[in-house]
């Protein structure tokens, strides 16, 4: 074999072990989705949304477990989003430049990654334990910690994708920077930091970690925000790990449920930012 | 008003500081009485006895560690396949749909990775991989120990199998990111000589991103490191230190998450709430200096330009 078969056979070899690689990680992708569907759907019925969760045996569904997930991300939202976008907006507008500004970007990216476990012990430490008993409200704050880093993130990247000419085009106009923030700068940059609140419900709706030891779980429906309340994630994990089939099958409908709520959640954000990407390039 | 705004926006900004700092503080505070009755006993004993009340994390450290390795191993190799085909390879109009299907496995959550785990992938590899494991490499002297012992289809290999899937969608991003900024000019030039396409990415690319490749690693690494549910499912639970990769275990997030509700007893809690410690440490040193290493490569690159 020639010196220029060999490195041609090489390259080839190179680039055929990549594709498979791509082919696998595709393949184990639909092989999740593929079981979620094949097992999820089977008992997806309307008794999932009507009923409690049941004891072994007996029929039921998961409507409390949703409506304590639904409530629970909303408030961790409603909490964590506005603080997100008032740091973002720090660290976009006002310490632009500044040492805080970056010592503060810099600790934000490690909270983005750090286990949400430790988010949970932390929020229990602090709250459940002083309370003394596990609260919805609770769960609702971990999620908002760990919403808050995710919102920062987007919101200061999309901040600063704003062109200073509106910026300096509006001070021109004798606005003070927070009227320039607020009426020119947020909805110029109003899309993206869509996609942003979107993918930090994405970010929180699934997560499980934070609210076994915050929220822990309730068998019945409670709307109680001091007590603890039923959420699809921690009722999963335990039907899950339960010897009945019922159980089982019920938690696989609620990892479907979940799933394809992310999903949606995820490709339409994906879809938001592409599109006010388009815009703003046809409008350059 | 002026006033108003930029003080709470400042303030909002401070408030993740803040949150660092309330995490490590009241993570110290409560795990107090746990580390002055162990002192350093606690990182280096293996026994983790609720009844008797001595704990030591050495158990629970070992099986994060190996679980991680073991998902690095599976998943560098691999993420560095699909960013190599992603940002070389791949025809343009496949470009687009295939890195988003690798980024919507990044956000599957963990518990549904954990319910596949248990459910599909443990029976697969009871079943198949690991007697065939055991079968052949069992007898391999030297190594052959970490293959040795029945067939749990959980245990820490699966543990690792999963984590590598969560984790490659995060190192591939990175790696992506990377490659693509490699400055064409340095690529032409490289072609120009009449390398082939593999001699490119290998002799250009990869050196020239080495930075960043580190980086990506690090990133996946901390997340492999805290994942809690998906491991929870498919570790096993047991706080023993085997040698065999095929025996159950636990990690300190399995550890945490599995027994935090029962614990009872001040020491107890105390106890897994300085696993958490020891956990965020690990995790904060891993992921900062992979954060410092990307910054790095970050304001290099501007410079370079």
């Amino acid at each position: 074999m020639t010196r220029l078969q060999r490195r041609k056979l090489v390259n080839l070899f190179g680039f055929g072990a990549s594709a498979l690689a791509t082919a696998l990680g595709l393949a184990v992708l639909a092989a999740l989705l593929w079981t979620l569907i094949a097992r999820g759907v089977p008992s997806i019925s309307p008794a999932l949304f009507t009923q409690n969760t049941p004891a072994p045996g007996s029929p039921g569904g998961l409507a409390n477990a949703i409506f304590g997930s639904v409530l629970m991300t909303l408030l961790g939202i409603a909490a964590g989003a506005p603080i997100g976008l008032m740091a973002g907006t720090y660290l976009s507008e006002y310490g632009r430049g500044t040492k805080l500004a970056a010592l503060i970007r810099f600790i934000n990216d490690v909270l983005l990654s750090a286990p949400s476990i430790i988010i949970g012990l932390f929020v229990y430490t602090v709250v459940v334990m002083r309370a003394g008993h596990f609260s919805a409200l609770a769960g609702a704050m971990s999620l908002a910690i760990i919403a808050i880093p995710v919102v920062v993130r987007t919101s200061e990247d999309m901040l600063q994708l704003v062109p200073n000419a509106l910026r300096e085009a509006s001070a021109a106009l004798g606005a003070a920077p927070w009227r320039t923030i607020v009426s020119t700068i947020y909805p110029a940059a109003r899309s993206g930091l869509l996609t942003g609140l979107l993918l930090s419900i994405a970010r929180i709706s699934g997560e499980t970690a934070p609210l076994l030891f915050t929220a822990l779980n309730n068998q019945f429906w409670s709307t109680k925000l001091n007590a603890p309340m039923a959420n699809l994630p921690s009722v999963i994990f335990q039907f899950a790990m339960s010897p009945y089939r019922d159980w089982q099958a019920l938690a696989w409908s609620g990892a479907l449920l979940i799933t394809s709520f992310v999903l949606v959640l995820s490709i339409g954000a994906r879809m938001l930012s592409a599109m006010s990407r388009g815009r703003s390039q046809g409008r350059a | 008003m002026e006033y108003a705004f930029r003080g709470v926006s400042a303030l909002c900004a401070v408030l993740v500081l803040v949150l660092l700092g309330g995490i490590i503080v009241s993570l110290a505070h409560d795990s107090w009485p746990a580390l002055r009755t162990f002192g350093w006993s606690f990182l280096t004993a293996q026994r983790w006895n609720p009844v008797t009340e001595k704990f030591g994390a050495l158990a629970a450290l070992y099986g994060t560690l190996v679980t991680s390795v073991i998902a690095m191993l599976i998943a560098v190799p691999i993420s560095f396949g699909i960013a190599v085909f992603l940002t070389e390879t791949c025809p343009t109009w496949l470009r687009a749909p295939i890195s988003t299907a690798i980024e919507l496995l990044a956000s599957i959550p963990s518990i549904v990775f954990g319910l596949w785990g248990l459910f599909v992938l443990a029976p697969i590899l009871q079943s198949t991989i690991q007697p065939w494991l055991i079968e052949h490499l069992g007898k391999i002297p030297g190594a052959g120990f970490l293959f040795q012992g029945p067939p749990f289809g959980i245990g820490l290999l699966t543990a690792g199998l999963v984590l590598a899937v969560m984790v490659l969608p995060f190192i591939t991003a990175v790696m992506r990111e990377v490659f693509s900024i490699t400055p064409t000019p340095l690529k032409e030039a490289a072609y120009g000589m009449g390398a082939t396409q593999w001699e490119v990415v290998r002799g250009v690319v990869v050196p020239w991103s080495r930075p960043g490749i580190i980086g990506g690693l690090m990133l996946g690494l901390g997340r492999a490191l805290g994942e809690t549910m998906a491991v929870t499912f498919v570790v096993g639970n047991a706080h023993r230190i085997t040698g065999s990769l095929l025996a159950p275990g636990t990690t300190i997030s399995a550890s945490i998450a599995n027994e935090f509700t029962e614990a009872v007893g001040d020491l107890y809690t105390s106890a897994l709430i300085a696993l958490g410690l020891v956990l965020f440490l690990i995790t904060f040193t891993v992921i900062a200096s992979a954060r410092l290493l990307l910054m790095r490569l970050e304001s290099g690159a501007g410079a370079r330009e």
